[in-house]
């Protein structure tokens, strides 16, 4: 509960304590108002509940499994180690929650088009999975650094049939896609609907894409239940826009004795300003949309974020986990890509499970968290995604292939990338 | 209604809503130009405004330069990673307000919220009057987020340009119109800044649904960039706001004085517009 009495899980926007609103142009108010009213009639609906909870179980593959990894938690203090496994479903990971959702409501508004943005590419994957099972179109922006970080994701987009537009501007990674989908969506806003991926941007965003990952923790909550006989007594998430650690931290709001623990990009390190560690080291402050903590620079301007996890390379965070941090019902810590990658390995080589790389920030915080309190705890980890799409990026940085086998295969994959984006005809 | 006690600001600083006036006494519509301040750098910038106003520019719109830069289109953003780029600060910015502003032209700021939000709203209102400013467009400050705004403005007599859309409903128009001193953006189409073939078609139509929520004074902006569209937009608004095909002079210029030298010409051309009868 809050100091208020209110309880966390209660709140619905726009404003998260101080957090959150819409610092958008006038043209945007009329499709926000639109969205949000879509969005609050459809959740009261029990056609539009009952068909996405079909989806879930028939396409994204829901309820996802519960694992424990005692060889892993052997190396957490011998707590329980136990993770949500949203890397099994449908595309990889927890964004498909979001979208399916999404793309329902795009239905429902008469939409016929979607966009996205996408930094590690998992969202716009998921995006381009939705709009092609519900004949959308879908266009997604990722930062031209990212599609080059991430190029098998954008080889799937384009398989799904969806258009990639890489970002130019800026520090071309996912900052610039959003702004690059909101210059789109102000132009295309009658036939278009912007399918945000994550926790983030103007309201009704912030609590839109968390009613949709809301699932992942109220299915945790009770297997953890089920397996332990009790709550855990912590929950760690990683945390960039913050949608998957939202998702699960959600349902234990109002249970005050389950300690909630973010982990944020710590890159290089927070002191070496290389870092995409907003709550850890940013400071309050308007960012695209919403007021949240952000890395800003002493007259208002984005400081460039800085992680190994394209997914985590974003210099804001959602207005509800600014709020969950300022009011302390959540703990947020940076980790560095090098304490990161160390965890990667560790699931890797100890349960046969190769997490995400933005996952394995959080599986980081679980082995601290673990080592903190002791062999009778339960710690539950989002594994917020699968690590496919980052085996290329692994592989440099444990030297498991040779730099002239990443120049050869970077040359062919460019040679067989396809020259236009649009009417390939794939 | 917008405000008309700015007529005569207590500090002397000519308004926009002075400016809209006295060229509606004249029989047309008041020229808008908008430069970002530190293109190509900040003395060039200031040059290049001054070149506005003695081209015929009744109102000098000065970017702060921001890094996310949503509600703008290529030509604008690119000029402002170069602003950015040369360290462009606030304080450049209010020096160039001072300076463009001693011409007499009235000196708007155009500043996306982060900027400010950061230095302080009542701060920020504070340094700009002394400098001379009249006031702020806010591209992405909407009425509903602006209550420290609008106190620091009134404290301190700015304007306060508010936008309105295309998709506007009538009560928002109404709101905002409520919340604006001195003149109201009529954003001409659903779209970000930058140089089109023709003006929005459904601009007049807004021009009018604003007029009929109250407002004295409505500009038009976004897509404008000919004489031929600026005596469009003259012959149904009370002003005509140019920026992308401004900044697209100082872009194609090989040195600041002939960026200057363009941006003044095209001040010229347009002034020449709106005074042309459709």
């Amino acid at each position: 509960m809050t100091t208020s009495g209110r309880s966390f899980g209660a709140e619905r926007g726009p404003y998260f304590g101080a957090f959150g609103g819409r610092f958008v142009p006038e043209a945007l108010v009329a499709a926000l108002d639109e969205i949000d009213a879509a969005h609050t009639t459809a959740m009261a609906d029990p056609g539009f509940l009952a068909e996405l909870a079909e989806l879930h179980r028939t396409y994204s593959g829901r309820p996802s499994i519960l694992t424990e990894v005692p060889r892993f938690a052997a190396h957490a203090g011998g707590a329980r180690v136990v993770l949500k496994r949203e890397d099994l479903n449908h595309t990889g990971s927890h964004k498909i929650n979001n979208v399916l959702g999404q793309a329902l409501l795009t239905k429902r508004m008469g939409k016929h088009r979607i966009i996205a943005e996408t930094g590690a590419g998992q969202h716009g994957v998921a995006t381009a999975t939705a709009a092609a099972l519900m004949g959308l179109e879908c266009v997604v922006y990722m930062g031209e650094e990212d599609t080059r970080r991430q190029a098998l994701n954008v080889a799937r987009m384009r398989l799904l049939g969806a258009t990639v537009v890489p970002v130019s501007a800026g520090s071309r990674t996912l900052k610039d896609a959003v702004n690059e989908a909101f210059r789109d969506w102000v132009s295309s806003v009658d036939t278009t609907h912007y399918a945000f991926g994550t926790v983030a941007g103007p309201h009704p965003f912030p609590v839109l894409v968390r009613d949709f990952q809301r699932i992942v923790g109220i299915e945790a909550r009770q297997q953890v239940l089920d397996l332990t006989g009790r709550l855990p007594d912590a929950v760690a998430a990683c945390v960039g826009g913050g949608s998957n650690a939202i998702g699960i931290f959600h349902a234990f709001l109002d249970d005050p004795g389950v300690a909630l623990h973010g982990y944020e990009a710590g890159g290089d390190g927070v002191e070496t300003g290389r870092h995409a560690a907003p709550i850890s080291a940013g400071a309050a402050g308007v960012f695209q949309g919403a007021r949240q903590f952000v890395m800003q620079d002493e007259d208002g301007q984005t400081v460039e974020s800085h992680s190994i996890s394209a997914g985590l390379d974003y210099p804001g965070v959602g207005p509800e986990h600014s709020w969950l941090a300022a009011s302390g019902r959540a703990h947020y810590h940076p980790v560095t890509d090098t304490q990161a990658m160390d965890a990667f390995r560790l699931l890797c080589r100890t349960e046969g499970i190769i997490p995400a790389i933005e996952s394995a920030h959080a599986l980081a915080g679980a082995l601290d968290l673990g080592r903190e309190l002791g062999p009778e705890a339960t710690v539950l980890v989002s594994l917020s995604g699968r690590g496919d799409k980052d085996v290329d990026t692994a592989a440099r940085w444990f030297g498991l292939v040779s730099d002239a086998d990443l120049v050869a295969s970077e040359a062919e994959r460019v040679a067989d990338a396809p020259q236009d984006t649009e009417g390939s005809g794939w | 209604m917008v405000s008309t006690e700015l007529q005569d600001s207590p500090t002397g600083t000519r308004t926009a809503a002075a400016a809209v006036d006295d060229a509606k006494a004249e029989g047309r519509a008041a020229l808008v130009a908008y430069l970002p301040v530190g293109y190509p750098d900040v003395d060039g910038s200031i040059e290049a405004a001054k070149a506005a106003v003695a081209g015929g520019a009744d109102v000098v719109e000065l970017g702060l330069p921001y890094s996310d830069p949503t509600m703008d289109g290529a030509t604008i953003q690119r000029a402002a990673e170069v602003c950015l780029a040369n360290r462009t600060r606030p304080a450049d910015v209010l020096r160039a307000v001072e300076e463009v502003a001693s011409t007499g032209a009235a000196v708007l700021v155009m500043t996306y919220w982060p900027p400010v939000d950061r230095y302080g709203v009542e701060r920020w209102a504070a340094d700009l009057a002394n400098a001379g400013g009249a006031g702020l467009i806010t591209p992405d400050l909407i009425p509903d987020e602006a209550a420290g705004w609008l106190a620091a403005s009134q404290e301190h007599d700015l304007e306060r340009v508010f936008l309105v859309a295309p998709s506007s409903t009538d009560a928002r128009l109404e709101t905002t119109v409520r919340a604006s001193r001195g003149f109201v953006y009529a954003a001409s189409l659903m779209g970000v800044t930058g140089t089109r073939a023709t003006v929005g078609a459904g601009a007049a139509d807004l021009v009018r649904r604003t007029r009929a929520a109250g407002a004295e004074r409505v500009c038009v902006g976004l897509g404008v960039s000919t004489p031929a569209q600026a005596t469009e937009v003259a012959g149904y608004a009370d002003g005509v706001i140019v920026g992308s095909a401004f900044v697209q002079r100082l872009l194609d210029a090989d040195s600041p004085a002939a960026g200057a030298r363009a941006v003044g010409q095209l001040a010229e051309e347009l002034s020449a517009g709106v005074r042309t009868r459709p």
